[in-house]
């Protein structure tokens, strides 16, 4: 494998990570505070389906990113509901919402566009177009790094640098902020929260809230950045790799980060089974690397690479204590 | 009569720090509290005491926002609040100790003390103040914890601490402690009376939830006796008596200590020998025990929980497995392989009342005659034929041994989790002790039992002592030790730290070795 190969495949990463990263950010504000979110995935496609829609009628890909926030939104605030003030079951209320998601995406498109389940694909301004960083031509030349700087970093749409810019984001918020030391202590104990008269309620509302912003966006990153337009199900397991990542990450932003690249260079692998081939002299199935992140994320959880302790009053209700 | 001149002022102007007037509550058709009125001068510690169940957690929970009173009201320093949330008790100067602590456990000490009391949006402020305020308090009150330690580390003494520190950190001057001691080692139970002393002296009202007599005595200035919802009675606690509390608390006299002739142990029932035993992590749990029982004798098995007296009990009952030799009257007990359960050990005369009476003593959803049957479900007398159980037959033990334990409510049909913790309690000793097992391990068998139950359970193990069966206790009570073994054994870490007479000992001398400290008397031997 040159150079320039790997350029392609180290940019496709950076890509393919963009969509794990918001979900698995998301995903950390809502399980941090102590709900369980298996519903990524649904969030994800009903804001890809939501963006690609409105940004099809508007020309605006800006106006289709706000509607697949608020798609994404309303999908959590069903899920808050379930979950936070009517003490259902996460689990199972997650998994409903994905199936609504996974149903009411390509019947409304059907109904919209009748083309399908599919939304038209998208031109011009109703798509995020990449970006290219300032010192581009400047710092062309400088060996390995010039090429890296342009083809890699440079070239994307703003939406793949506003989920690195979550990263650190998240951290501050999480280990600096008032906001963070409530929202890491409601997941770990709400007991002690509720006692410093705290409300718990509010509390995990304003996560899952976070959760759905999160997932608006990277669903509106798949369909008017990544592709230009919504498929059915394009969103294609990702919510559940993000969920991996997440507990690969041990529930920390910069874990998360590195995680989702990891699983992002799989991804990427996977498109280029050439590459492999080329590389390694042998055949690796797709399918295995299309596993990887399941298998991997399973070895985590085994314990095999320190313990992965999620926070303790995950998907546990919180009722009064009498 | 000559009080110095400044507090006899004080106490003629100031309003009681607390008063509560006719606070009444009600869950559906349960009345929890029931015209419950008190006051509570500033700078004293006042004690409120009663039977699990009595109304004390309402009671207090109302106190500090949890539930809402259906009626009457609460005045603090003389002026009416509303305690609508936690929020507003702590705004109103209430801090709480629970019994379970509200800490966050991967948190710091800091972290957890400003959580809710932050300055700003912003952390480092508030960590900085935090520092220095704990600093000062900790000079004050003999409250020291490392502010950078991770509450998971420490001992629950100093957690202990962190909370106190908590309520303080809030500005609070009435300070609420629900049975602070329950999870204490006697020294640490001693560091926080100090911290009490201290407290009352800058002038903090301090109101104590217990049961335990022996804590109203030594620190209460004045004390309030619930029953069934009932505030029955308050009085100085120098001018009463734990006889006269207990009386009040139950409603009946009641013996504090049960009568007991001395032991006269005959044969050897159980021995053991350097009983070794690793938990699932590889952590060495007990570390080479030695142990002999005998006919007709209580040993009784002190020490702080956690230091393996947990693991011994599950390894003699049949569920852990260990390494080392354990001879039951003279044969030896299969410690590893197929035969280390808890059937073959009760048919080994091995009878066993769990020291987690809600996960190995019971199935709380299971009804009481289900519950008796259990361990035994296999005894022939239990058998219609070879494939049916004989429901009626259990049922009809069931009824004879509620009306022999005086189990209440007197009905077998009632599913476990709807008797109180002494019902509960006397349902599995029912089925343990009725069986005449040489051997009963009997762990805990007071934890969350009235008083008036304990004497009950108290008098049953003497009698089964009395008839010559070997009892093996293990309590955390260092009461309940010296009042019911014939011998004590201390565990620390593990090991044996070393055996006393309850007559040649005291409970200082126990405290200690408790603590791990080495036993003086036994190298000097």
């Amino acid at each position: 494998m040159d150079y320039a190969t790997l350029l392609q495949i180290l940019a496709s990463t950076l890509r393919l990570a963009t969509p794990l990263l918001l979900a698995c950010l998301a995903g950390l504000y809502s399980e941090r505070s102590g709900i369980f979110d298996i519903g990524l995935e649904g969030k994800m496609l009903m804001a890809a389906m939501a963006s690609g829609a409105i940004a099809a009628m508007t020309g605006s890909a800006w106006i289709g990113l706000a509607a697949g926030i608020g798609a994404s939104l309303l999908l959590a605030a069903l899920h808050g509901v379930a979950s936070i003030t009517f003490r259902g079951n996460q689990l199972i209320s997650g998994v409903a919402l994905n199936f609504v998601a996974s149903g009411a995406t390509v019947l409304i498109a059907q109904a919209l566009f009748q083309q399908g389940g599919r939304t038209p694909p998208l031109t011009g301004a109703a798509r995020f177009e990449p970006l290219a960083l300032p010192f581009v031509d400047t710092l062309k030349g400088v060996p390995l790094f010039g090429p890296f700087y342009a083809q890699v970093l440079s070239g994307h749409s703003i939406l793949v640098y506003l989920a690195l810019a979550a990263v650190p984001a998240s951290w501050w918020l999480l280990y600096r902020t008032r906001f963070g030391l409530r929202l890491r202590a409601v997941g770990e104990n709400p007991e002690s929260v509720d006692t410093a008269g705290v409300s718990v309620i509010r509390l995990r509302y304003t996560a899952v809230a976070l959760t759905g912003v999160l997932c608006g966006v990277a669903g509106a990153y798949m369909a008017t950045a990544l592709q230009a337009g919504f498929g059915r199900e394009m969103t294609a397991g990702r919510g559940y790799i993000a969920l991996a990542a997440l507990i690969f990450a041990k529930w920390r932003p910069w874990s998360a980060l590195w995680a989702t690249l990891l699983f992002g260079f799989l991804q990427a692998l996977a498109l280029r089974p050439d590459v492999i081939e080329g590389t390694l002299h042998m055949k690796i199935p797709v399918s295995f690397l299309d596993a990887l992140p399941y298998i991997l994320t399973v070895i985590v959880l085994a314990g095999f690479v320190g313990r992965a302790i999620p926070p303790r009053a995950g998907g546990e209700p919180y009722v009064k204590e009498r | 009569m000559m009080a110095p001149a400044q507090d006899t002022g004080r106490q003629a102007t100031a309003a009681p720090a607390i008063e509560l007037r006719g606070i009444s509550k009600a869950f559906g058709p349960v009345q929890a509290n029931k015209d419950i009125s008190i006051r509570v001068m500033p700078g004293m510690i006042h004690g409120i005491i009663g039977e699990n169940g009595a109304g004390k957690s309402t009671l207090m929970s109302i106190l500090y926002g949890f539930y809402k009173a259906d009626a009457g009201e609460i005045l603090i320093h003389g002026r009416e609040a509303k305690i609508t949330d936690s929020q507003a008790a702590i705004r109103a100067g209430i801090g709480m100790v629970f019994q379970h602590f509200k800490l966050v456990q991967n948190f710091t000490v800091l972290e957890n003390v400003i959580l809710g009391a932050e300055e700003g949006a912003l952390l480092r402020p508030s960590l900085a103040k935090a520092r220095r305020e704990l600093k000062r308090l900790a000079e004050e009150y003999e409250l020291e914890v490392d502010p950078d330690a991770l509450v998971e580390e420490l001992s629950v003494g100093h957690q202990q601490r962190v909370e106190i520190l908590k309520a303080l950190y809030r500005q609070a001057d009435i300070l609420i402690l629900d049975e602070p001691t329950g999870v204490l080692t006697p020294a640490e139970a001693d560091h926080l009376f100090r911290i009490l002393a201290n407290l009352r002296m800058q002038g903090k009202t301090i109101l104590l939830i217990t049961h335990k007599l022996r804590e109203i005595m030594e620190i209460t200035d004045t004390v309030s006796v619930m029953r069934r919802g009932e505030m029955t009675a308050t009085v100085t606690t120098a001018g009463t008596s734990p006889e006269e509390l207990a009386e009040l608390m139950v409603g009946r006299k009641v013996l504090l200590h049960v009568p007991k002739a001395p032991a006269n142990p005959g044969r050897t029932v159980l021995e053991i020998r350097d009983l070794r035993l690793r938990d699932a992590t590889g952590v060495e749990r007990i570390k080479g025990i030695d142990l002999t029982i005998r006919a007709g004798e209580i040993l009784g098995i002190a020490g702080v929980a956690g230091n393996g007296q947990s693991e011994l009990l599950e390894v003699l009952g049949g569920f852990a497995a260990a390494t080392g030799s354990v001879r039951m009257n003279g044969e030896e007990i299969d410690l590893t392989g197929r035969h280390s359960d808890g059937q073959t050990r009760r048919a080994r005369g091995i009878a066993h009342v769990p020291e987690d009476r809600h996960h190995l003593g019971l199935i709380l959803d299971f009804s009481a005659w289900e519950n008796i049957a259990f361990g035994y479900h296999n005894a022939p007398e239990y058998q219609k034929n070879a494939l049916l159980m004989d429901n009626a037959a259990i049922i009809a033990d069931t009824e004879g041994k509620i009306e022999r334990f005086d189990v209440r409510p007197p009905n077998a049909f009632l599913p476990a989790k709807s008797f109180s913790g002494g019902n509960q309690q006397k349902i599995v000793l029912a089925r343990e002790i009725e069986r005449n097992p040489d051997l009963l391990l009997v762990g805990q068998p007071t934890r969350g039992v009235d008083i008036g139950a304990i004497e009950f359970i108290h008098k049953r193990i003497v009698e089964l002592r009395d008839a010559g069966k070997a009892v093996l206790l293990v309590s955390v009570e260092l009461d309940e030790i010296m009042s019911l073994a014939d011998r004590i054994a201390v565990m620390f870490d593990g090991r044996i730290m070393g055996e006393r007479l309850p007559a040649d000992t005291n409970e200082r001398e126990l405290g200690l070795l408790m603590a791990g400290v080495a036993d003086s008397a036994e190298t000097a031997a």
